[in-house]
């Protein structure tokens, strides 16, 4: 789905093939990151009041002091259960609430008791627990730091670069002025009067007057002295001015991670997965926008935002949430990233003393200041520990991993059908067809186009009876139309946004003028999750899921095409929630899935923007990428980033989105999105048609042979995401994340892993006649999985590619699962037997699982219904035992193969069965490649067996 | 697992087909074709030569052969295929990926055998709509293929009928060129000094005299060309001709009209006195490739008739400027005999005019263009040219004129839009006449120049049966015609030659 076609834009676009930078602030135009930036690394103006310091039992508060201006703030430490420290900071006394980010957490996360070491005046000490881990809050000026023995792990506000907008009042009005005049008289009556009254209280009262009212007189003073700025009150952007009723509000936080070169995360940006340096560049930017054809490298906002980062080093992996919800920009720098690699290699053999180090610097518009400091000290950990506090990744339906067809758009009920039919006719599966914005009447969501789409049930009636599904876009702009049912509930029921003066926030997008409707609002998510009832969303059945585009929201005449700033939720501002917008609306659509069955079958929804938490409702692609070599490129970057913090569901457009890919960039996207998790092509309306067979047989062969490779290998695929699910371990994982001593492996933008068991180099480079993958790992071994050759880890594998080529490997240790007999849906597969691909570590070892469920509902869950099974070789057996004994479900999938890598040839195979009877297996043995295949095991999958080698 | 070799029992609905069963035995999904390699309690051969395995191995689901012909009737090999007889209908192999998937593929239902799918045998119902349509199809094809030897005949006479006039044209026209050599020199004679003048006038005056007794004949003849025109109704250049000569009534009279302004105040220069054949062909050819009309709609053709005269004008100013005014130089130097000179340069004048004469030319080139046109092996496709077909959709008009151009129009006002312009016969290999391609059309914003693909099927009648725009601004037609109906197969054949059994 695109953003932009519309006339009154294409003046502003100029025909080019590239973002508009114009249209999108930098930090120099956003006022908050310019005020903010401006201030430089320095002495902190805050202290601690080491007076006010309550420690209970699940937490530590402490007052901290501006000594510029006064104004107190409150500091909050807990120590969260699973190693986190959660750092929250707000105004002491703020003249309203502050924004603090709902919906994100799944819980309030658990707290374990913090002890007080030693405490002094310059400040206290606190164990972090068992660790030999401690806090210490030094008072003036105020920072953290979290020790582990000696060691400094991390430390806030180090560089002196907390700044908390307090809220004032606005003073340049006639209205402020008098109120002040009046107030100032009332308060010296009230101080004199005060005086005179009480003039003896308890010494402990006297003593906390005293230091209560001339802090007050003096933050008076101070606030008066202050001065207004531009952009504090009401900022222009282009066209459209931001009024700002409540001031300047924005927040600022430094982090120094000393020991730490490498930082990752924090999307959604098209750069490379290790982040850089933003020195004399802009900060990263996270502020969901509709970003028209934007650009590889460069740290400018995309469509979603995560604001996590994580910190890698040989020694120890952590973790930054920072949880806020309003525009936000993260500036990174390090002292070793200016330095060439021989400038490092001087520093070390000069005994350079200075050890290298990242700091990181947060800035948001508004809110408060909540942080989550996860300390691994394992990259599991750290993903173990930001799925204990957002939640992991849905478990998709089965299907769902299978590949997508999609399209802006399938023209009508008959296009639908051919292209279906063309699949068929060309033997390439595919599990479901998506219908893009044109399906729609006059594009009101939830409806259909009368003449193209008259019968949509028969239509998925069609698809049904292939076993195959559909997905229809609903997205949250709603047409302002008196006729449409949707706009008129939701305007009657006060469900949308408002504007600043109160009446319906309106905006232009694909329908024309639109409402958007506050899906912060409960009852409104409610609602609208109500109209997936197949009773209310008509032509609607079981087999027809939803595709939420457009929901940064993208206004298309709105500042940064998005919604203003000063639009209202409820009481607060599109400024406080602005990046928690799109993930209410994936959640709602979900729930709307979820409950038209019942709360029975698993919902997929896929939405462009996101935030933290949003895995929980579905997956997430990478919006409006182009048909360039450096976008299929950029896919993998992109994906991985995502992964690392708790989003695993993630694909790119295959074949690019706008513009036509050449055939060998279009094979090779499929190639490289065969193996990435969710897999789907998907092309702009001005492109020519690209459905697989329109390339000559040649190329549909080989854009068979990728997506078949994907169907056999969906039994992985599924197990998985059962882990990302269950244990909040990515699906697609950057080297280090299995190998994280292995320096090699930190900035790898061109290969990735697959659990733990698949390395995969997709060929992405034009022409390619090799490809060099680095296959890691000292001692261990890798087995090509097309053609069993065996590579030694630890070392750059030179692999000569042709156009058929998918470099990819099976760590030697591994067992992995496939369906071998590829069908034309993934649903056609479920009976059909395994074939387990036996990759022997040096020392003839090798662990892998098996995960089997019924592949939609939630019964796996709540029923426990699902197979989990063991699979080991050691000592020359094989052996299946249970994972999961508490769960209950049968297969009618059996073993049909076993083939064993790195194998020696055997005298017999001996399979036992469950039930005690042993028979002996054929087998063939392939002495060049040591490979060893077990003919027909023939056991059912969720039993007991072993097979003896001898 | 558990798929023993099973053997295909005569099914009841191959029994109900033909009603003259002969039991065969073969394995599952083993075409009767194949039967004789698939001997029971023999070791089974791979049909690649592979290998050798025990027949019992033979449909155990499970892959023995590399090229998958172990297993005709179950799903394990990946590169298999089932053979469903299709008793009634058309028997069809089917991937082996898609037996026991759930789904009924084979009509006879033997692709579903344990997969718990309930399907129905609809093969007789499917061979009965296929006979019907078949028969259906047979007789359009029939007498589609009748009228396509009538249009065959037909163009073949009018190829004849144009090629002829081209050639007494361009003759004509070569006769004209000789006769103003002629004249040239006589003009060039009579602008020779003074002292031969009287001889030289009265022996030009004669010739002038039997000149203008020629040019009486050569208008004749234009005019009879125009004559032979309507006559010969119907042809492209005529009908375009005929348009011209609407819009332009008093053609004939704008003739001698444009002849007296020539001859009197040598207003509109005659082309250049040298070379006058090949200046009058460049001209033509430069106008043709910037400006023919023919490119345009028919409504158009007005203005661009305009234009093209104004740019004649403009186009013979500028690019002649030296000719002109040598032209101008000699007309300037003092006459002889005014009266004379002023007669020969006239009838000079006018027969130049002719020659140049832009119907005349236009007459020409459109029927040297029709006849380059690829018709078609046998011209049958010739009838369409100058046609236009239209089409009604919800929304708009959908106009292909054959040979020229296709578009669209807004049904509730809009301009029209242009979805190509003919490019070129686009069929496959072996069927090129299939499928006409036009491209060049207007341009889409951020994409393509507008195309247009149209698939010819035979039909009785000559019609646009559909429209649709698969890829933006890729437009897909479909379009009847006898011209490409084949002979028919004996209609026994077509119904008969496709079931086994």
């Amino acid at each position: 789905m695109g953003p932009l076609l519309v006339l009154w834009l294409a003046g502003c676009l100029s025909g080019t093939w590239a973002v508009d930078r114009g249209n999108f602030k930098t930090c120099d135009q956003s006022a908050f990151c310019k005020r903010q930036r401006a201030l430089k690394p320095g002495q902190s103006p805050y202290r601690a009041l080491l007076e006010t310091l309550e420690l209970t039992n699940t937490k530590l508060t402490l007052q901290l002091i501006n000594d510029n201006n006064k104004v107190r703030l409150l500091l909050e430490l807990y120590r969260l259960q699973g190693n986190m420290t959660r750092v929250k900071i707000n105004e002491l006394k703020p003249l309203k609430p502050r924004f603090e980010v709902p919906d994100v957490l799944i819980n309030d996360p658990p707290t374990e008791p913090l002890s007080l070491l030693s405490r002094d005046e310059n400040g206290v000490v606190l164990s972090l627990g068992a660790d030999s881990q401690r806090l210490i809050v030094s008072a003036k000026p105020f920072r953290l730091d979290i020790m582990e023995g000696r060691e400094v792990l991390l430390s806030l506000n180090s560089r002196g670069l907390l700044a908390f907008e307090h809220l004032r009042i606005r003073k340049d009005t006639i209205s402020y002025k008098i109120k002040t005049k009046v107030n100032s008289m009332w308060e010296n009556i009230k101080w004199v009067f005060s005086s005179k009254v009480d003039p003896e209280g308890t010494e402990n009262k006297e003593e906390t007057e005293a230091a209560n009212e001339p802090t007050e007189g003096e933050e008076e003073k101070a606030k008066e002295d202050e001065k207004v700025e531009d952009g504090m009150w009401e900022e222009t952007f282009k066209s459209h001015t931001d009024s700002k009723p409540n001031g300047p509000s924005s927040i600022s936080l430094d982090f120094s991670l000393p020991g730490v070169e490498n930082v990752y995360g924090i999307p959604e940006h098209a750069d490379s997965l290790k982040l850089k340096a933003t020195d004399g560049g802009d900060p990263y930017r996270l502020f969901n926008l509709d970003v028209f054809q934007y650009e590889v490298f460069n740290p400018m906002a995309l469509y979603g935002a995560i604001p996590v980062m994580l910190s890698h080093s040989a020694q120890r992996t952590m973790g930054i949430f920072w949880l806020n919800a309003a525009e936000t920009w993260v500036d990174i720098s390090s002292n070793t990233a200016g330095k060439t690699v021989f400038g490092q290699m001087l520093d070390y053999v000069q005994g350079s003393s200075e050890t290298p180090q990242t700091d990181v610097r947060w800035i948001s518009e508004s809110g408060i200041i909540d942080v989550f400091i996860m300390l691994g000290p394992t990259p599991t950990d750290v993903f173990s520990q930001y799925a204990s506090l957002t939640g992991t990744q849905a478990f998709p339906p089965l299907s769902a991993l299978a590949y997508h067809q999609c399209r802006w758009n399938y023209n009508d009920q008959e296009d639908v059908a051919a292209v279906d039919q063309g699949f068929d006719d060309h033997d390439i599966p595919y599990d479901f067809i998506w219908l893009d914005i044109e399906h729609t009447d006059g594009k009101r969501y939830f409806t259909w186009d009368p003449h193209k789409f008259p019968q949509p049930k028969d239509m998925l009636q069609g698809l049904l009876d292939k076993r195959r599904k559909m997905v229809t876009i609903v997205d949250p702009h709603i047409k302002v139309d008196s006729s449409y049912k949707i706009h008129n509930e939701i305007r009657s029921k006060g469900f949308y946004v408002k504007s600043k003066d109160g009446g319906d926030y309106e905006g232009w997008c694909w329908p024309g003028n639109s409402g958007y409707p506050d899906f912060t609002n409960p009852e409104m998510r409610a609602w609208w999750a109500s109209m997936f009832a197949y009773d209310q969303y008509e032509g609607s059945m079981e087999n027809m899921y939803t595709w939420n585009d457009m929901n940064e929201p993208s206004v298309f005449n709105g500042p940064e095409v998005t919604m203003h700033k000063d639009a209202l939720h409820g009481n607060w501002e599109n400024r406080d929630l602005h990046n928690l917008y799109g993930l209410y609306v994936q959640r709602a659509t979900a729930e709307g899935l979820i409950e038209r069955s019942g709360g029975v079958e698993r919902p997929f929804v896929l939405a462009r923007a996101f935030f933290a938490g949003s895995q929980r409702y579905g997956a997430v692609w990478t919006g409006d990428n182009a048909a360039e070599w450096e976008h299929l490129k950029i896919s993998i970057p992109m994906c991985l980033s995502l992964s690392l913090v708790g989003v695993s569901f993630c694909g790119a457009d295959v074949g690019g989105f706008f513009k036509s890919p050449s055939t060998e960039l279009l094979v090779r996207w499929y190639q490289t999105g065969a193996y990435q998790p969710f897999f789907r092509a998907h092309a702009h309306l001005d492109t020519p048609r690209r459905e697989p067979w329109l390339f000559g047989p040649e190329n549909t062969a080989l854009i068979r042979e990728a997506v078949r490779q994907r169907y056999a290998l969906l039994p992985y695929w599924y197990q998985l995401f059962y882990h990302a699910h269950h244990s909040g371990q990515p699906v697609m994982r950057p080297l280090w994340v299995e190998y994280p001593q292995d320096t090699a492996t930190f900035s790898m933008d061109d290969q990735f892993l697959l659990g733990r068991d698949l390395l995969v180099h997709p060929v992405t480079e034009e022409g390619a006649r090799g490809v060099t993958a680095y296959l890691p790992g000292k001692g261990e071994v890798w087995f090509d999985v097309h053609t069993f050759q065996k590579h030694n880890g630890a070392q750059n594998l030179y692999i000569p590619v042709t156009i058929s080529s998918i470099p990819v490997f099976q760590r030697g240790g591994s067992i992995i699962p496939r369906k071998a007999r590829v069908r034309r849906s993934s649903s056609c597969m479920e009976h059909d037997p395994y074939t387990l691909f036996v990759a022997l570590s040096p020392k003839r070892f090798a662990q892998g699982e098996l995960y089997i469920d019924d592949g939609h509902t939630f019964n796996f869950d709540k029923q426990k219904q699902f197979i989990h099974r063991r699979f080991s070789f050691a000592n020359n057996a094989l052996s299946s035992r249970n994972l999961a004994p508490g769960s209950q479900f049968t297969t009618f999938s059996w073993v049909e193969k076993i083939v064993i890598l790195g194998a020696s040839k055997p005298s017999k195979a001996t399979l036992k069965t469950h039930d005690g009877k042993e028979s002996q297996l054929e087998f063939e043995f392939d002495a060049s490649m040591s490979v060893l295949t077990l003919r027909k095991p023939g056991v059912n999958a969720g039993l007991d067996w072993t097979v003896v080698l001898q | 697992m558990s798929c023993a070799l099973l053997l295909l029992l005569m099914s009841l609905a191959l029994a109900m087909g033909t009603g003259a069963a002969v039991e065969i035995q073969r394995p599952r999904g083993v075409p009767l074709s194949k039967r004789q390699f698939y001997e029971e309690n023999k070791p089974f051969t791979c049909l690649d030569g592979s290998s050798t395995i025990p027949f019992d191995r033979v449909n155990d689901d499970y892959c023995d052969c590399r090229d998958g012909s172990d297993e005709p009737g179950t799903a394990a090999c990946p590169n298999g295929s089932f053979h469903c007889t299709n008793a009634g209908f058309r028997p069809a192999f089917i991937p082996s990926s898609r037996i026991n998937d759930g789904i009924c593929d084979c009509c006879d239902t033997t692709d579903e055998y344990n997969s718990g799918a309930t399907c129905q045998n609809t093969c007789r119902e499917m061979g009965r709509k296929e006979r019907e349509s078949l028969q259906i199809m047979a007789e359009i094809t029939k007498e589609g293929f009748l009228l396509k030897q009538q249009l065959i005949h037909e163009a073949k006479r009018g190829q004849e009928d144009k090629q002829g006039k081209l050639t007494e044209l361009q003759g004509s026209k070569k006769g004209l060129e000789e006769k103003v050599e002629a004249l040239r020199t006589v003009k060039e004679t009579a602008e020779d000094p003074e002292k031969e003048a009287k001889e030289r006038h009265l022996k030009a005056w004669e010739e002038q005299k039997e000149l203008l007794r020629m040019e009486k004949d050569k208008t004749r003849m234009a005019e009879a060309f125009l004559e032979l025109d309507d006559d010969a109704d119907g042809y492209v250049s005529v009908a375009e001709l005929q348009s011209h000569l609407e819009l332009d009534p008093d053609s004939d009279g704008s003739l001698s009209e444009t002849e007296t302004q020539v001859s009197q105040g040598q207003s509109e220069p005659p082309a250049p006195v040298e070379t006058p054949q090949e200046e009058s062909r460049d001209f033509v050819s430069d106008h043709d490739s910037d400006h023919y009309p023919e490119d345009y709609a028919g409504e158009e053709e007005e203005d661009v008739e305009d234009d093209e005269e104004d740019d004649h004008d403009e186009e013979e100013e500028e690019e002649k400027v030296t000719p002109e005014k040598r032209e101008d130089d000699e007309v300037s130097m003092p006459p002889y005999d005014t009266e004379t000179q002023s007669l020969i340069d006239g009838t000079y004048s006018h027969l130049q005019s002719l020659i140049c004469d832009p119907e005349c030319i236009s007459i020409c080139r459109n029927l040297e263009k029709e006849i380059g046109f690829d018709f078609g092996p046998s011209a049958e496709f010739a009838y369409l040219y100058s046609q236009c077909y239209e089409l009604s959709t919800s929304e708009y008009i959908y106009r292909l004129c054959p040979f020229n151009r296709v578009s669209q129009k807004p049904k509730f006002g809009g301009s029209e839009t242009n979805l190509g312009l003919w490019g070129q016969w686009a069929g496959p290999e072996g069927n090129l006449y299939s499928v006409m391609k036009y491209d060049h059309g207007q341009g889409c914003w951020q994409g393509p120049n507008r195309s247009t693909t149209v698939k010819l099927t035979c039909g009785k009648e000559t019609v646009v049966t559909s429209t649709s725009e698969p890829s933006r601004c890729e437009y897909l037609m479909e379009f009847t015609t006898p011209a490409v109906c084949q002979e028919p197969a004996s209609l026994d054949e077509v119904l008969h030659g496709h079931t086994e059994l």
